[in-house]
């Protein structure tokens, strides 16, 4: 395929026809995952600088693996003790970690933008791993892929989103990428995590989780996270867990088959119920494994291209 | 078969029916041919509710329980009545509402039908949600942080929002409390006369306006509790005209009586908000009138006696009003301010919209919630007629015009009697 972009940082970018290009991609590169030897050379020689900002493990480790599989070299800057945390500017640090001529920058930032800044900084290629509520084009990009295995097709799907919608980049993301192969989108959670103005999304809205249930093909869980009770946004956790927390009976009115994902990490108990996280209906394990293919096509896609770019 | 009774010969609006009540429910409104009224009849009203009172149980039973409120209700023609979440402990989680409900259930088995408010904070600290949804399942139908205002907006718009899902009116109490430091008195001429703190009037009209201006953005209803002042009926007015989802309500003492009550320091006269101007008056009477303001509520606030019985600064809030309510209001209705149909609006339609609550219109299958009310009688409300354990009302020993008869909720008598029976 052909592959122009110098950075991923939205899925707004992306066609449906490119998304499913990766799909298509994504699912020769899960096939290496299952050898004996899980490596090739295809990425030899090429370097990806892991910089992440905010705390994670489970994105972070899934690019290193990516890479790994591919025989790039990886290098990470550690979160705490990094000149970040001795209020190192963006821009210098980017202009630094440049002057280590990586092929590919994969960021994680709390600050929405942070990825289309540094972006513009710099030659190399900007990978989103996650830029505050705006955008996490990878998970999307792996949940798609996910349901795309199970599905193939995305038309006359319904994908409902459960949780906090307004401080979740995966939302968002999510929102656009299944919006554009097709599918439905339903959003369900109180009116305190919702954006005011959602009306105006390409999604329905539901206030109560039996309503938002019936008949979705997949529910996808969002992480709540436990600070917006805190903040004044929830009466209580259980209250949350109560009106909000996905349990069998919610499962049983949706379509037969429907599945159940969650992008991590996971609070048992709050937004999903611990049984149903473990059930046969879970992709949540699938969602971990199609993360590293989707990355892996990802990172191919920009290292190869960029070598072609200067041929 | 479910009993049936025939109240012979009362005026429902000007017209001489037989009001047939089968069980607990209205069977028949039969007007009774071309019958001239003799004058002797009594009046046929719906059972009055009240959504704003305090029942002060738990923790200040002193100043008044749940029994001895739903008494002074049952009295008084009301035949459901909400109770604010200021108690002790606050109503703010599902055991006190609860505990609300069953004393009720209790001591007042057959009514008046008790509908607790949930705190819209915990505590009433205007700090976090209170635990809405749980106060929900338990019975609560609104949620308010009355008599301890919201300064902070975005708990406000938090909670306007949340509450929203639920499908549950907010009431707020319109006050900024940083306006109102110490105020005890309208501030006015009648303030720097007797030297006493004012509270402006627009202490409450800068909330109404900041709740009207919430509601419109967020798309939500909003209920604005005892209005008292001209600046906030107009700026309602305006949020009406605009289609922003607000109601409002006031209290009889606001129609009344003016800042002159407190001339002699009578702390009888004081209440939150304090009484206003003659302007002021002017103002919600037409408010009320025209449905600028939805409902009337008593904000039934009743104190001991001694409480009430030190100087003016020092003494609490708040007028005892399930007793007197009804004959306050009639005597509106003797001066022409309001008609029959007004009180009825006013008392029972529109508080049962905003409410969700069931009235009585007196069509075949409503509940039969009614009263007698005879309006060539009178009475005058003491420590010993009064039924709320507050005796702290303005017209203490003052003759008031009209009295209940019978006051009738799901067929059975909760005060008063049926009239004999024609056969």
């Amino acid at each position: 395929m052909e592959w122009t972009h110098k950075d991923l940082l939205s899925v707004t970018q992306l066609t449906s026809a490119e998304i499913l290009d990766i799909f298509h991609l994504a699912e020769n590169f899960e096939e290496i995952g299952t050898r004996p030897v899980k490596k090739t050379p295809t990425l030899r020689g090429k370097s990806v600088l892991l910089f992440f900002a905010e705390p994670s493990t489970r994105t972070k480790t899934s690019f290193d693996i990516a890479a790994k599989r591919l025989s790039a070299d990886t290098f990470s800057l550690a979160t705490s003790g990094s000149s970040l945390e001795k209020g190192e500017d963006l821009r210098d640090t980017g202009l630094t970690l440049q002057a280590m001529q990586p092929d590919a920058i994969v960021i994680r930032h709390s600050q929405s933008g942070s990825a289309d800044f540094l972006a513009q900084q710099l030659q190399c290629s900007v990978i989103n791993a996650g830029d505050g509520w705006h955008a996490h084009p990878t998970q999307a990009l792996l949940d798609g892929f996910s349901l795309y295995k199970l599905w193939g097709e995305f038309r006359g799907r319904t994908l409902l989103l459960l949780g906090d919608i307004a401080h979740s980049r995966v939302a968002r993301s999510d929102i656009e990428l299944f919006t554009k192969l097709g599918a439905s989108v339903r959003l369900c959670g109180p009116r305190t995590l919702l954006p005011r103005y959602i009306r105006d999304w390409p999604v329905t809205v539901y206030s109560d989780l039996e309503e938002a249930c019936r008949g979705v093909d997949a529910v996808q869980c969002l992480r709540l996270q436990l600070e917006r009770q805190r903040s004044g946004l929830l009466p209580s956790l259980r209250e949350y867990a109560t009106r909000f927390g996905l349990r069998k009976r919610h499962m049983e009115l949706a379509r037969p088959g429907a599945r159940i994902m969650h992008p991590g990490p996971l609070n048992r108990g709050i937004e999903i119920d611990s049984d149903l996280a473990d059930s046969p209906e879970s992709l949540i394990l699938d969602q971990v494994s199609s993360g590293i293919a989707i990355r892996m096509t990802l990172l191919y896609l920009f290292l190869t291209s960029i070598s072609r770019r200067s041929e | 078969m479910a009993s049936r009774r025939t109240i012979p010969r009362v005026v429902w609006q000007g017209q001489v029916c037989d009001c047939i009540v089968e069980g607990d429910k209205i069977a028949e409104l039969r007007p009774v041919g071309d019958t001239e009224t003799s004058g002797e009849e009594l009046v046929l009203l719906p059972g009055l509710i009240d959504c704003h009172t305090h029942l002060r149980e738990p923790g200040q039973e002193h100043k008044e329980d749940i029994n001895s409120g739903l008494a002074a209700a049952a009295s008084g023609g009301f035949s459901n009545i909400s109770c604010m979440a200021n108690t002790v402990p606050v109503n703010d989680n599902a055991a006190v509402t609860t505990m609300m409900l069953q004393t009720a259930a209790e001591k007042k088995p057959e009514g008046p039908a008790l509908h607790p408010v949930g705190a819209l904070s915990r505590g009433l600290a205007g700090k976090e949600l209170a635990f809405m949804y749980e106060l929900a399942q338990a019975g609560c139908i609104a949620f308010s942080n009355d008599g301890v205002p919201v300064s902070d907006s975005g708990l406000m718009r938090r909670a306007m929002e949340y509450s929203a899902d639920l499908q549950l009116p907010v009431i707020d109490h319109c006050e900024d409390p940083d306006l109102s430091p110490g105020g005890v008195i309208n501030e006015g001429l009648m303030s720097e006369r007797l030297g006493l703190q004012g509270v402006p009037s627009i202490s409450e009209s800068i909330q109404v306006a900041r709740d009207i201006l919430l509601a419109s953005y967020l798309e939500v209803p909003v209920h604005l509790a005892h209005i008292s002042r001209r600046e906030s009926v107009e700026l309602i007015h305006w949020a009406k005209n605009k289609g922003v989802p607000v109601s409002a309500e006031t209290c009889p003492h606001y129609l009344l009586w003016t800042e002159e009550e407190v001339a002699g320091y009578d702390p009888l006269c004081k209440v939150n908000p304090p009484l206003g101007t003659a302007d002021d008056v002017t103002a919600l009477r037409q408010a009320v009138r025209e449905g600028v303001i939805d409902i009337l509520v008593t904000d039934h606030a009743p104190h001991a006696q001694f409480e009430k019985e030190i100087p003016f600064s020092r003494a609490p809030n708040g007028i005892s009003g399930l007793d007197t309510a009804l004959s306050l209001c009639w005597s509106l209705v003797e001066e022409d301010v309001l008609t029959q149909k007004d009180l009825i609006r006013l008392w029972c339609r529109s508080p049962a919209r905003i409410f969700g609550l069931r009235d009585n219109g007196f069509h075949p299958g409503d509940p039969a919630d009614f009263l007698l009310f005879d309006p060539g009688d009178s009475w005058t409300p003491t420590p010993e007629t009064m039924r709320s354990r507050g005796k702290n009302t303005p017209c203490l020993n003052q003759e008031l015009p009209g009295r209940i008869r019978l006051n009738c909720r799901k067929g059975k008598a909760l005060y008063g009697r049926f009239p004999q029976e024609t056969a």
